[in-house]
C-alpha cells in the first residue's frame, strides 16, 4: 500500500532551496546559485512525476473512481471542534496533473535561466525567488483546505510582485509591479468574502466537507445556503462568484486582466513560468477545484462562462494590434484562459457532461507547455535583439533556426492545427461549447480563428519578413537554453496525444472521449485561413498591414489603446476615488484630526509656558512654596473642617 | 514648688521653630541653613518631651521620641554635610544660590 509520504518533500524541497538561496546565495560563486536550485527543483519534479505516476497508473483509482486522497494533514487553527485551517496535501487527478505541470515548467524555466540571466548582478536572488513561486504554487496546488489555497495564492502572488519588479531600477518595472499586486489583491478580496460565505455556512474550511455538506440538497447548511438571499441571488450563487472574482484577477479575466500586459516587465523566464503556465491558471485551478459546487449553481456557471467567453475574445482583438512581442503573447494567455474559463462554465457534472471539465484542464495541460515555449522562444529572440519590440525583429529564422523551429512548432499547436497538441485540447472545449451553449461556440471559433491570425502576424514578423536585416551585437543562445527549448517543443508535440479524459474528469470516472473529426473541419479551416492572412500580410514587408489599419480608423485605434479600459481605470481611481474619496479623506486627517491633537499640544506648551517661572531652581523658593502650602493647608483643616 | 505652665514651654518651642524657619528662608550659606533645620527639629524635641510630661507623665514614648529624632538628626547632618562639600568642590562655594542650575 503506498501512502504518498513523500508527497510532503514536493512543497518543502522548493522551500528549502529558497531559504537556502535566499540567506547565503550571494557568497556562492559562479552560477551554482542556480545549478542548486535546478537540482532541487529536478528532484522536486521527479517526485511529482512519481507522484502522479503512482496515482494515475497503480493506485489512484478504486472501483474505477479516482479517489481523493490526503497523505498529509495537521490542524494549524483549530476555531472550533468543526471549523480549523488545516495544513495538509492533496491528492485527486487535477492536483496530481497540476503538479508535473508546475514542477516540469518549473523546472524548464529554471534550466533555461542558467544561461538567460547569466552575469545578472542579483543572479542568486532570482532564484530564490523562483524557488520561493515553485514552493507557493506547489503549495496551492496541493491545498487541502479552502484557506489553505488562500495562503499560498497570496504567496504565489507576492512572489509575482516580486519578479516583476525585479529589474526594481525601471520605474515602469516598478509600476508593473505595483499594479499586479493592487489589481490582484482587489480581486482576493471577493476570494476572501467568499471563503467566509462558504466557511460560515458550511461550518467548515475543509474541501471536502464543504462539498458533501453543500451539494447534498436536504442537508440544513445546504438549504440555508440556498435560501438566503441577496439582491436576488442565493447565497451559495455570491459565495461563488466572489470566490471566482478572485480567481479572475490571478487569471487575468475581463475585467481584472490590465495588469498581465504590464506584468511583461519582469525577466522573459519569470513571464513564461508565472504569467503563461502556473500562476495565471490558478483561478482556472479554483473553480476545477470547487467545480462540484460550481455545476451545482447555474448563475455562477454562467458568469464564469460569459467572463470566459468575453475575455478570450476581447484579449484575442487586442492582441491582433500589439506590436511588443511578449505583449502579444500576454493577451493570448489571456485568451487561452478565457477559453478554460467558458470550458469550465459549459461543462456539466458527471460522465459525458463533464467533458467541458476535462477539455479546460487538458486545454491548461497543454496551454502550460506551448504557452512556457513560446515564452522562453521569445526570450531567447529578445536576448538576441535586445528589444521587445517586433519592429526592431525580423529574418530571425536565418539567425537562430532551432528557435525559430521552436516557435512555429507553439504557435501550431495555439492555432489548433493537428496534430498539434493545442488542437486536441481546443477541439474538445468547441466540442463542449457545442454541446451546451451554441453562441458561445460561435465565439470560440471566431476566437480560434484570430488567435491563428495574430500567432502567425508575430511569427512571420519576427522571423520572416525584412530581408535583409543584419545583426551585429548579438547574444549568443546558450545551450541551456536550447535544451529548455527542445524539450518543451517535445512535450508540445505530443502531449495532445494524452487520453486526458480517462484521467481527469469532474466527478472522477474515467470516460472515452469521441473525436468529432466533422465538427473540428471549421475550427482547422478557420485556423488556416488565419495563416494564410497573415502570411499575406506580414511574410514579406509591405504597407499593407498599415493601410488596411488606418482603414478601420477609430475601431482599429480602440482595439490597440486595449479599448481605453486601463484608462477606465485611471478615470474611476484618479478623478472619482482619488478626488471623490481620498482627497476629502486626507482633508479631514489634515485638519480635522492632526488639527485636534495639534491644538492639544500648543495648548500645553502655551499653558506650560505661563507657569514654567515656578521651576527657579532657587532652594529657598521651592520651601517658600512649600511652606505656604503647609500653612494654608492648616489653615483649611483648622477653620473649615472642623 | 509650683509647675512652670505648658504655655510657657509651647511658646520656647514656637519661638524655636520659626527662628529656625526664618534663618532657613533668609540665609544663603548652607551650612547656617543647615543649623536652622537643626534648630527646627529640636523645636519639635522640645514640644515631644513638653507634652510626653505634661499629658501622660507615667508614659515614655515622647522621651524615646525625641532620643530618635537627636539620632536622626545627627544622621542627617552628617549627610548634608557630605553632600555641601560635594557641592562647594564643585561650585566652589556653599551659597544656595550658586547652586541653580536644576530649573526649567
Amino acid at each position: 500500500m503506498n501512502n504518498y509520504e513523500y508527497s510532503i518533500y514536493i512543497p518543502l524541497l522548493p522551500l528549502l532551496s529558497f531559504l537556502i538561496i535566499g540567506l547565503f546565495g550571494k557568497k556562492f560563486p559562479g552560477r551554482l546559485a542556480g545549478i542548486l536550485g535546478t537540482l532541487v527543483l529536478l528532484a522536486v519534479t521527479l517526485f511529482s512525476m512519481y507522484v502522479a505516476y503512482e496515482y494515475f497508473f497503480v493506485n489512484g483509482k478504486q472501483g474505477g473512481i479516482y479517489q481523493h486522497l490526503v497523505p498529509y494533514k495537521f490542524n494549524w487553527l483549530a476555531f472550533s471542534p468543526g471549523l480549523s485551517i488545516d495544513m495538509g496535501i492533496t491528492l485527486d487527478a487535477i492536483s496530481a496533473m497540476m503538479l508535473v505541470v508546475v514542477s516540469l515548467v518549473s523546472l524548464m524555466v529554471h534550466v533555461f535561466s542558467l544561461d538567460y540571466m547569466k552575469g545578472e548582478p542579483r543572479f542568486s536572488v532570482y532564484y530564490s525567488f523562483l524557488s520561493l513561486f515553485t514552493f507557493s504554487m506547489l503549495g496551492l496546488v496541493v491545498a487541502s483546505n479552502i484557506f489553505q489555497i488562500y495562503i499560498f495564492w497570496e504567496l504565489v502572488g507576492i512572489s509575482s510582485y516580486l519578479l516583476i519588479g525585479f529589474y526594481y531600477e525601471k520605474p515602469s518595472a516598478v509600476a508593473a509591479a505595483k499594479k499586479a499586486f493592487i489589481v490582484t489583491r482587489f480581486a482576493d478580496l471577493g476570494f476572501l468574502i467568499g471563503i467566509l460565505m462558504l466557511a460560515f455556512y458550511a461550518g467548515s474550511l475543509d474541501f471536502e466537507t464543504i462539498m458533501k455538506v453543500l451539494r447534498d440538497g436536504s442537508s440544513p447548511q445546504s438549504i440555508a445556503i440556498t435560501s438566503a438571499s441577496f439582491l436576488g441571488f442565493s447565497a451559495l450563487t455570491w459565495a461563488l462568484v466572489l470566490v471566482f472574482a478572485g480567481g479572475a484577477g490571478k487569471s487575468a479575466m475581463f475585467p481584472l486582466h490590465i495588469w498581465l500586459p504590464d506584468a511583461m516587465e519582469g525577466p522573459t523566464p519569470v513571464s513564461a513560468l508565472i504569467h503563461a503556465a502556473t500562476m495565471v491558471v490558478a483561478g482556472v485551478y479554483l473553480v476545477a477545484r470547487l467545480f462540484p459546487l460550481f455545476s451545482f449553481n447555474n448563475a455562477a456557471l454562467e458568469v464564469v462562462t460569459f467572463i470566459g467567453t468575453l475575455s478570450a475574445l476581447l484579449a484575442a482583438f487586442i492582441a491582433c494590434t500589439q506590436t511588443d512581442i511578449k505583449r502579444v503573447l500576454a493577451y493570448s494567455t489571456m485568451s487561452q484562459i478565457g477559453y478554460m474559463m467558458f470550458a469550465l462554465g459549459v461543462s456539466g457534472y458527471g460522465g459525458e457532461h463533464g467533458l467541458g471539465y476535462t477539455a479546460s484542464l487538458f486545454h491548461l495541460f497543454t496551454h502550460a507547455f506551448f504557452k512556457s515555449l513560446l515564452f522562453l522562444c521569445a526570450g531567447a529572440v529578445i536576448h538576441f535583439v535586445h528589444s521587445n519590440d517586433m519592429k526592431d525583429m525580423g529574418r530571425l529564422a536565418k539567425w537562430m533556426p532551432l528557435t525559430h523551429l521552436c516557435f512555429l512548432i507553439a504557435c501550431l499547436s495555439i492555432a489548433g492545427v493537428p496534430p498539434f497538441s493545442g488542437f486536441f485540447s481546443k477541439e474538445e472545449i468547441l466540442s463542449a461549447a457545442y454541446e451546451h451553449h451554441k453562441f458561445v461556440y460561435v465565439v470560440g471559433v471566431l476566437t480560434a480563428g484570430l488567435t491563428s491570425f495574430y500567432m502567425f502576424r508575430l511569427y512571420f514578423s519576427v522571423f520572416w519578413n525584412k530581408p535583409d536585416k543584419v545583426y551585429d551585437h548579438h547574444a549568443h543562445t546558450g545551450w541551456m537554453m536550447k535544451f529548455a527549448l527542445v524539450f518543451l517543443a517535445g512535450f508540445t508535440g505530443v502531449s495532445g496525444f494524452v487520453p486526458f479524459s480517462t484521467f481527469i474528469s469532474s466527478d472522477g470516472v474515467p470516460f472515452a472521449t469521441a473525436n468529432k473529426w466533422m465538427q473540428s473541419l471549421l475550427p482547422v479551416a478557420l485556423a488556416i485561413t488565419g495563416i494564410a492572412t497573415a502570411y499575406f500580410l506580414y511574410f514579406r514587408e509591405s504597407s499593407t498591414p498599415e493601410k488596411i489599419a488606418q482603414s478601420f480608423g477609430g475601431i482599429y485605434r480602440t482595439i490597440y489603446r486595449k479599448f481605453y479600459i486601463d484608462e477606465l481605470y485611471l478615470f474611476v481611481t484618479r478623478k472619482i476615488i482619488f478626488n471623490g474619496f481620498g482627497r476629502p479623506a486626507a482633508w479631514i486627517d489634515k485638519h480635522v484630526v492632526d488639527g485636534a491633537m495639534n491644538g492639544v499640544a500648543k495648548l500645553t506648551a502655551r499653558f506650560s509656558n505661563l507657569i514654567k517661572g515656578f521651576q527657579s531652581g532657587q532652594l529657598q523658593t521651592y520651601v517658600m512654596y512649600f511652606f505656604a502650602g503647609v500653612a494654608g493647608l492648616t489653615l483649611l483643616i483648622i477653620y473649615l473642617w472642623k | 514648688m509650683s509647675q512652670i505652665p505648658i504655655s510657657h514651654i509651647l511658646f520656647v518651642s514656637t519661638a524655636l521653630f520659626f527662628i529656625g524657619m526664618y534663618g532657613f528662608f533668609t540665609r544663603r550659606n548652607m551650612i547656617t541653613m543647615l543649623m536652622s533645620v537643626e534648630l527646627i527639629l529640636n523645636s519639635v524635641n522640645i514640644n515631644f518631651v513638653a507634652f510626653n510630661k505634661y499629658l501622660f507623665p507615667q508614659k515614655m514614648e515622647g522621651l524615646f521620641f525625641a532620643l530618635f529624632i537627636i539620632t536622626i538628626a545627627a544622621a542627617e547632618a552628617a549627610v548634608a554635610i557630605a553632600i555641601i562639600i560635594n557641592l562647594y568642590r564643585s561650585h566652589r562655594s556653599v551659597d544656595i544660590e550658586d547652586a541653580d542650575e536644576m530649573k526649567y
